[in-house]
């Protein structure tokens, strides 16, 4: 059946089943690349997309369940400050090795930011535990956040 | 790939050409010689910079890019000598041609020593040329004019041109000799040594389709692929009509395929309009499997068939330097373990995938693949065509680890799009990814060692029981017989034996070296305390004053070079200071991939056992030059916790002939909270610069076994670690 979201402020149709996962509807219905497929029961994080507000894996969301839900993905998040500034951030520090994680990694820490301005590395690990990466730049990942949240690093 | 030590041939050498672009403007690139010079005379001009009328400057990347870092560093190399700056410089990805770039592969770290010569002089030879173009212009003397950002100056008439505007006259000028050609001095480096952004990390960042699963061909049909758990086992029957039934499923049908574990294995395939409908009509297939003679092994089997060969004679002995009996028998103190360590998984983020389109006899593919030759050739065979019939595009890898120097995704796509008449982009699940992979091999070490009065190593003794048949190691599961600490103890023995084994092995990052290391490393340190010796001290001893030994391109080891890092990294992490009860320093060494390397980890080890990684130090030997720090860095820490986080968690079992482990549930890598930070520390020495990918990967791992045991008492002998075993309450 046809589902309409809203994604990155526009609204799409899918024709698809409703138990379809969301990330599946994004890429091969919307062609929405961005957000990626890495494990499809929600333990790698590479799926990260909002639904008003709040991160979630994508992989692991029926459509159905979506409904009203503001969708944001990789695509759209710059068009928030916050996330702008977190891209910004990987960027000056060249966070990434094969890059395949982190609009994931990115989603995840445009969350973080977006409910504690200037999150400790405690925070920093919680809100982050669930994206992995397999190049392992989780030294540069934080210290990412702490450059877009306006702290030194290590602080 | 070459085990433990890669030592790339630099036995290619290949003419510079130079010439007019189509759009106007100079070419710089080599004609792939080898056949004489009349072929190379005639051979296609391959292109690694262009300079356009207009000042931009491309520069080709030869070699896919799987995190690497190479789309950027290669570049950067040329950019350098030619005096453009990097802000000019557009980097391309090459295509996949043989017949124009030669080999093309990520592996081995082999990419910077292989072309740090050869691409400082073709971008030499580009300045040269722009050079010429202009004194020649203005009727002055070559030696007269300089260059800086991508323009030519005669200082004394205070004229100047730009590289865009020079770049058709230069085109016309004659190929300057590479030989004769200055170089820069590196203090006057603009480019190399600076911290670079991955060409890429713009694109990354926002999301852009860049890597294999993105790739969009018109008219495209999804497919997914289900093999049996057993490698290779022959479909018996499968419920293609139910398949069919699911909505959007186009087609269902069983592959025969071979037997080569790295080639198109039995299967069945399902493709639909949709990668979720090709998933949903595979779940109803009911596959049943054939039986397969390699359907009773297991990892217990395996290690209970090890103990028994270690008992008796070896298969052969690799090694026999002095007397290993009577050594072991003039000993002050005897040391004997069994070292044991698993299959694991390169676990690739992103999952193994290809897109294939078969029409009129061409196939042309989009692969993430590190090692794109041997897949054309694999594909032609399967298709029937031949190898000029396929064309591939390389696309950028959601990780490589040596996963993808394997094709065998590539050939499935390839066949599925042929039978299909339509293009394809398979995908494989995470179960598929990590139930076929060509995993890192296990082995088995049993170990006798010896010291003397002095505290030195007088005898060292290895009955290694690894995985092959018919005397030949299987893939990536082999020993070399110079391996450290063979020619720095006087009697030394490496024995050997093989087992055959139906699980596919393959390089995994630091191949060989990544098991080897831990067992060498560790052995070393219980003779350490064998002999009440400080750890670092036992080992500076044991390089002794030997500096290199072996010979270049083949067995070489700079024991001095070793013992430099190994100095530098006990100095940095205050190796020897006073930690409380439970904690603990390991130190470890190790080469491999031209690289020296030295790690001091620092561990906390709770009651339950709970190990925590509080900081690791890296000492560092790669030559006198780091061409990217962004990169190598990134390059090391990724290595150093890619290493920690196998001895921690990862192991593949194998039981009744397959994985048990399939997904990052059962699986675990490591995440961002058990991370520790990384401090890096170089030497530069003056030796020629060689690759980051893989060696500071080996000594992480010993180093935290190391420092598990000087925080608890209890050595680890197997891995991955079992904490359980750490209990102390």
């Amino acid at each position: 059946m046809a589902f309409k979201l809203n994604v990155n402020g526009k609204s799409l149709s899918a024709d698809v089943d409703g138990d379809t996962p969301l990330l599946w509807v994004l890429r091969d219905s919307l062609g929405i690349l961005g957000p990626k497929y890495g494990c499809g029961i929600g333990q790698c994080g590479a799926c990260t997309v909002h639904v008003d507000g709040t991160p979630v894996r994508s992989c692991s969301v029926p459509v159905e369940s979506v409904g009203a839900g503001k969708v944001v993905t990789i695509e759209g998040i710059g068009a928030d400050p916050v996330g702008k500034k977190v891209q910004a951030a990987w960027s000056a520090l060249d966070v990434a090795q094969c890059g395949y994680c982190q609009p994931g990694q990115i989603m995840s820490a445009t969350a973080l930011l977006k409910g504690k301005a200037k999150p400790s590395d405690e925070d920093i690990d919680a809100a982050m535990s669930g994206n992995i990466c397999r190049c392992a730049t989780y030294t540069r990942i934080r210290a990412a956040i702490k450059q877009a949240s306006g702290q030194k690093a290590g602080a | 790939m070459a085990d433990g030590t890669f030592l790339p041939s630099a036995s290619r050498r290949d003419v510079l050409r130079t010439g007019m672009a189509a759009g106007g403007g100079l070419l710089l690139g080599f004609a792939v010689a080898g056949k004489g010079a009349a072929q190379a005379a005639s051979a296609k001009l391959n292109t690694y910079v262009s300079i356009a009328p207009d000042g931009a400057v491309s520069i080709m990347a030869k070699n896919p890019e799987i995190g690497q870092g190479i789309k950027t560093s290669l570049p950067m190399i040329i950019a350098e000598e030619l005096d453009v700056d990097w802000t000019q410089v557009k980097s391309v990805q090459a295509p996949s041609d043989p017949a124009l770039y030669g080999r093309q592969f990520a592996g081995g770290s082999a990419a910077t020593p292989l072309h740090w010569d050869e691409l400082r002089r073709v971008g030499a030879a580009g300045r040269a040329m722009l050079v010429a173009a202009a004194a020649q212009g203005w009727g002055v003397p070559a030696s007269e004019c300089t260059t800086a950002s991508g323009v030519v100056h005669h200082k004394a008439s205070g004229r100047k041109a730009t590289y865009g505007s020079l770049a058709v006259k230069a085109a016309t000028l004659p190929t300057p000799d590479l030989k004769t050609l200055t170089l820069k001095d590196p203090k006057d480096y603009k480019i190399i040594g600076r911290s670079i952004a991955q060409v890429d990390t713009p694109s990354i960042v926002t999301g852009k389709p860049l890597f294999g699963i993105d790739v969009v061909v018109p008219g495209m049909l999804f497919a997914t692929f289900e093999k049996a758990r057993v490698f290779g086992a022959k479909v018996a029957s499968a419920n293609l009509e139910a398949a069919k039934a699911v909505k959007g499923v186009r087609h269902a049908f069983v592959v025969e395929g071979g037997t080569a574990l790295d080639g198109l294995l039995p299967g069945v395939a399902v493709v639909a309009d949709s990668w979720w409908a090709a998933r949903k009509g595979r779940d109803r297939l009911d596959i049943k499997w054939a039986a397969h003679p390699t359907s009773g092994q297991s990892s217990a089997g395996f290690a209970a068939k090890a103990v028994e060969l270690s008992k008796g004679a070896p298969l052969r002995t690799e090694r026999n330097d002095g007397d290993i009996d009577g050594a072991l028998k003039g000993a002050v103190k005897t040391v004997e373990a069994a070292y044991a360590y698993p299959f694991i998984s390169h676990a690739n983020l992103e999952p193994q995938n290809c897109t294939a389109q078969v029409k009129d006899g061409k196939v042309e593919i989009w692969a993430p693949t590190q090692n794109p030759q041997p897949g054309r050739e694999l594909v032609a065979k399967a298709l029937g065509v031949t190898n000029d019939d396929v064309h591939i595009h390389m696309i950028r890898c959601g990780g490589g680890f040596g996963r993808r120097l394997n094709n065998d995704y590539m050939v499935e796509a390839a066949f599925i799009a042929k039978q299909v008449g339509a293009p394809v982009k398979l995908l494989w699940t995470r179960e598929d990814d990590m139930r076929h992979d060509f995993y890192r091999p296990a082995g088995w070490h049993f170990l006798q060692g010896g010291v003397d009065a002095k505290g030195d190593i007088v005898g060292w003794k290895n009955h290694f029981v690894s995985l092959g048949e018919n005397g030949q190691f299987a893939r990536s599961a082999g020993m070399a017989a110079h391996e450290f600490p063979a020619r720095f103890v006087p009697n030394y023995r490496y024995d050997l034996s093989l087992m055959p084994c139906g699980v596919p092995t393959g390089p995994l990052r630091a191949p060989g070296s990544n098991a080897i290391a831990f067992v060498v490393q560790s052995f070393i340190d219980e003779l350490a305390h064998a002999a009440g010796a400080d750890p670092v001290a036992f080992r500076l001893k044991l390089l002794g004053d030997k500096g290199m030994v072996g010979t270049l391109g083949r067995d070489a080891y700079d024991a001095g070079r070793m013992a430099g890092v190994l100095k530098l990294v006990a100095e940095k992490s205050g190796w020897g200071r006073k930690l409380p009860a439970g904690s603990g320093l390991g130190v470890a060494f190790h080469f491999s991939h031209l690289g020296y390397f030295a790690e001091v980890v620092e561990v906390k080890v709770a009651g339950d056992g709970a190990v925590e990684l509080v900081k690791v130090w890296v000492g560092v030997d790669v030559g006198r030059q780091i061409i990217n720090p962004f990169g190598a860095l990134n390059q090391i820490e990724g290595s150093v916790l890619d290493g920690l986080s196998g001895a921690m968690t990862q192991q593949i079992v194998i039981e009744n002939g397959a994985a048990v482990q399939a997904n990052f549930n059962d699986y675990p890598l490591m995440r961002i909270d058990a991370a520790p930070p990384i401090e890096t520390h170089f030497i530069k020495s003056d030796n020629s610069p060689t690759g980051l990918g893989e060696p500071a990967m080996p000594p992480v791992i010993p180093a935290l076994c190391n420092a598990i045991f000087a925080a608890t008492g209890k050595r680890i002998r197997q891995l991955p670690i079992d904490t359980g075993l750490l209990k102390s309450v």
